[in-house]
């Protein structure tokens, strides 16, 4: 956990104030929605269909359990006993009461939470693996860096008013969990031939109405340079990035339109003029920051309890801890992710009594600690091996033991025209009907693993493009229609799905994905073979086929 | 901004004029006395692009009250009835399509 200093809670205060009185304004019409409306998006306040909807930012994912009780309480106190975690590390409160708004930023600044750049054309929340810092071979904890990125752009003038939004994801691990390639910054943490820290650096990802996967700029940048070769990126970006266009204004379109290679020359242009200036990190400044982390006194522990030896003769905890159990760095711990996406449930969605319960458990069991991941499940990062079985039997009784991780039921979905005032589709009862449809867990389990992303709009929150069958939600003479891809990715090996033909109306799309998988388990040369490498070696075709031949 | 009296508006269909209210959110409906409820069976209906306009500029006159004053078309049934006439406004009026998690009260 990092704690947050004087300066930092300085800052939230003040900022809970500042938007205390802007709301004041506004409900006595001191201020019009015109004026006001930057200034309610600048504290990730968004209006949608049916009311406000409130985000608010999990930095890099990692949350303790006194915050998620935070959240447990404004769940409850001024929503409807429920929260939505999204695919960029925050939390969406989606019945909340502007009047209300300032107390419920109050509670939580209260725990060093806060709603600033969940919103707006600035820096985004920067957000990383939910594994970071417990991760088995990882260079380093990918957390100071993002924690360093997020103190030097919060509120940084200079981009407070960008062409367009803004998002750097870091990951520090070979296999990539926050799905750098689709940010607008992606930065892989590496050790060079010199063991030196550093970063590959990608930029120009994304997805929407134009997807394109990151490319890199510059294979080795060295940790004491990354904020200032970051800000000259953002510089290169504000200068050229259109304004003109809301469809044209992403760092994606710019890099895409000079080409990377003139783009990256107009960045080392930039750069040079400020390498060595007043941005080069100190290595007393990283260590500070690296200081204000804490983490776990691990004990020393065995790596096959007795504990984990006699649970093993249950089947259904041997399926849940085989699913949903991965390898610590630590010996004798375990990295427990747990599914927000029961059968029949709205993805990512938890009501607060889960959320207390997830504090209770983390403060049992994990230090304390709980993270989020951009496939919106939680995980708690330090779950000692022995206390497995207990660990289960308590998320069982929460209804958060689904063994359903990376699975065909762990589906991504935004919030799509149930709540989303962009949408032209809903995506939630789609992704209800699926779960239902393939409900059965051996059958999960045979298909093996299988990404379904779900947008409900072409701006992709969803991240359908990079699901392994993706799904998008179009709208047509009135009636919701889907596109379906398949073969898309978001992890190191990213890349975009390819449309298999006309979008299929919205009483067929669990046939259809029914008929896709089918197809698979027919097609794969292997039970190993996963649903991605199938499409890989043999196009999309035979799928198609299928799909299409009755329809 | 283009004043609302100078924006282009046609419908082909009877309307209504919605927004959400300012301090909570919630969906309202112009009514035929100048004001704002949240029954879609209170709403205003309007028959003609001048209407439409007029009823719109009224409703964007009221900053305080509302936010995001629109346009969106309505179904008449026998009787009189007034429907939502897209699945866009069948949510904002009805609701949510899907089922939630349970919450204990």
């Amino acid at each position: 956990m990092y704690a947050y200093d004087e300066l930092d809670r300085t800052l939230i205060n003040e900022r809970v104030s500042e938007f205390r009185d802007q709301v004041k304004r506004r409900l006595s019409g001191e201020l019009t929605e015109d004026e006001f409306k930057m200034l309610r998006l600048q504290n990730g306040v968004y209006l949608q269909l049916h009311a406000y909807m409130f985000r608010v930012a999990i930095p890099y994912g990692t949350l303790s359990s006194k915050q998620m009780r935070a959240f447990a309480r404004v769940a409850r106190k001024y929503d409807r006993g429920y929260g939505h975690f999204t695919t960029r590390q925050n939390i969406q409160f989606n019945w909340i009461k502007l009047a209300e708004l300032p107390d419920a930023l109050a509670d939580l600044a209260e725990v060093g939470i806060h709603a600033m750049q969940t919103s707006g054309n600035n820096m985004r929340n920067v957000t990383s693996d939910q594994w970071a810092g417990v991760a088995p071979g990882e260079v380093e904890d990918p957390r100071i860096w993002s924690e360093i990125l997020r103190q030097h752009t919060t509120l940084h003038p200079e981009f407070s008013f960008l062409p367009r939004k803004f998002k750097i994801a870091i990951t520090a691990s070979e296999h990539d969990r926050a799905a750098i390639k689709i940010h607008d910054i992606g930065l892989r943490l590496l050790k060079n031939a010199d063991g030196e820290t550093g970063f590959e650096v990608l930029v120009g990802g994304g997805l929407g109405r134009t997807p394109f996967i990151g490319k890199t700029i510059k294979p080795f940048v060295h940790g004491r340079d990354i904020l200032s070769y970051v800000e000259a990126i953002l510089r290169v970006y504000n200068q050229y990035g259109r304004r003109d266009n809301i469809y044209k204004a992403r760092i994606k379109i710019l890099v895409h339109e000079l080409g990377i290679e003139k783009f990256a020359k107009e960045v080392e242009e930039e750069w040079k003029q400020m390498s060595d200036g007043a941005l080069t990190l100190d290595y007393s400044v990283v260590e500070e920051v690296r200081s204000r982390f804490s983490y776990p006194a691990y004990e020393k522990l065995p790596h096959m309890p007795d504990e984990l030896k006699q649970a093993a003769h249950d089947p259904l905890f041997e399926r849940w801890r085989k699913n949903s159990v991965f390898p610590h760095k630590v010996q004798g711990y375990s990295i427990v992710t747990l599914s927000l996406k029961p059968v029949g449930g709205p993805p990512g969605d938890a009501t607060a009594d889960q959320m207390d319960a997830v504090a209770d458990l983390a403060d049992r069991y994990s230090f304390g600690e709980i993270r989020v991941g951009h496939e919106q499940n939680l995980c708690l990062p330090h779950v000692a091996k022995r206390d497995l079985p207990q660990l289960w039997k308590a998320l069982e009784r929460i209804g958060l033991a689904t063994p359903n991780v990376n699975l065909v039921t762990d589906i991504i979905a935004c919030p799509g025209l149930d709540y989303c005032s962009l949408a032209n589709a809903r995506s939630i009862p789609i992704a209800q009907e699926l779960t239902r449809r393939f409900a059965n867990h051996d059958t999960a389990d045979l298909i093996g693993r299988l990404h379904i992303n779900i947008s409900g709009c072409i701006n992709a929150c969803g991240h359908h493009h990079v699901g392994h069958i993706g799904i998008l939600g179009v709208e047509k003479n009135g009636d919701e229609f889907y596109q379906i891809t398949i073969g898309g990715r978001a992890d190191e090996g990213a890349q975009m799905g390819t449309l298999i033909g006309p979008a299929v109306p919205y009483a067929e799309v669990a046939d259809v994905i029914e008929d896709i998988v089918e197809a698979y388990l027919a097609l794969r040369d292997r039970p190993e073979e996963l649903f991605v490498d199938t499409v890989k070696r043999l196009g999309v075709e035979p799928f198609k086929e299928r799909v299409y031949a009755t329809r | 901004m283009t004043s609302p009296l100078q924006q282009k508006i046609k419908i082909t269909g009877p309307s209504m004029v919605t927004a959400n209210r300012t301090w909570d959110g919630v969906v309202i409906y112009r009514t035929a006395q100048k004001g704002w409820s949240a029954s879609l069976a209170d709403a205003a209906i309007v028959r003609t692009s001048d209407e439409a306009r007029t009823l719109l500029s009224e409703a964007n006159a009221d900053d305080v009250g509302a936010i995001g004053a629109y346009i969106a078309p309505v179904e008449i049934k026998d009787g009189g009835a007034i429907k939502p006439g897209n699945l866009r406004e069948h949510i904002r009026s009805e609701g949510l399509t899907i089922d939630l998690l349970p919450v204990p009260a």
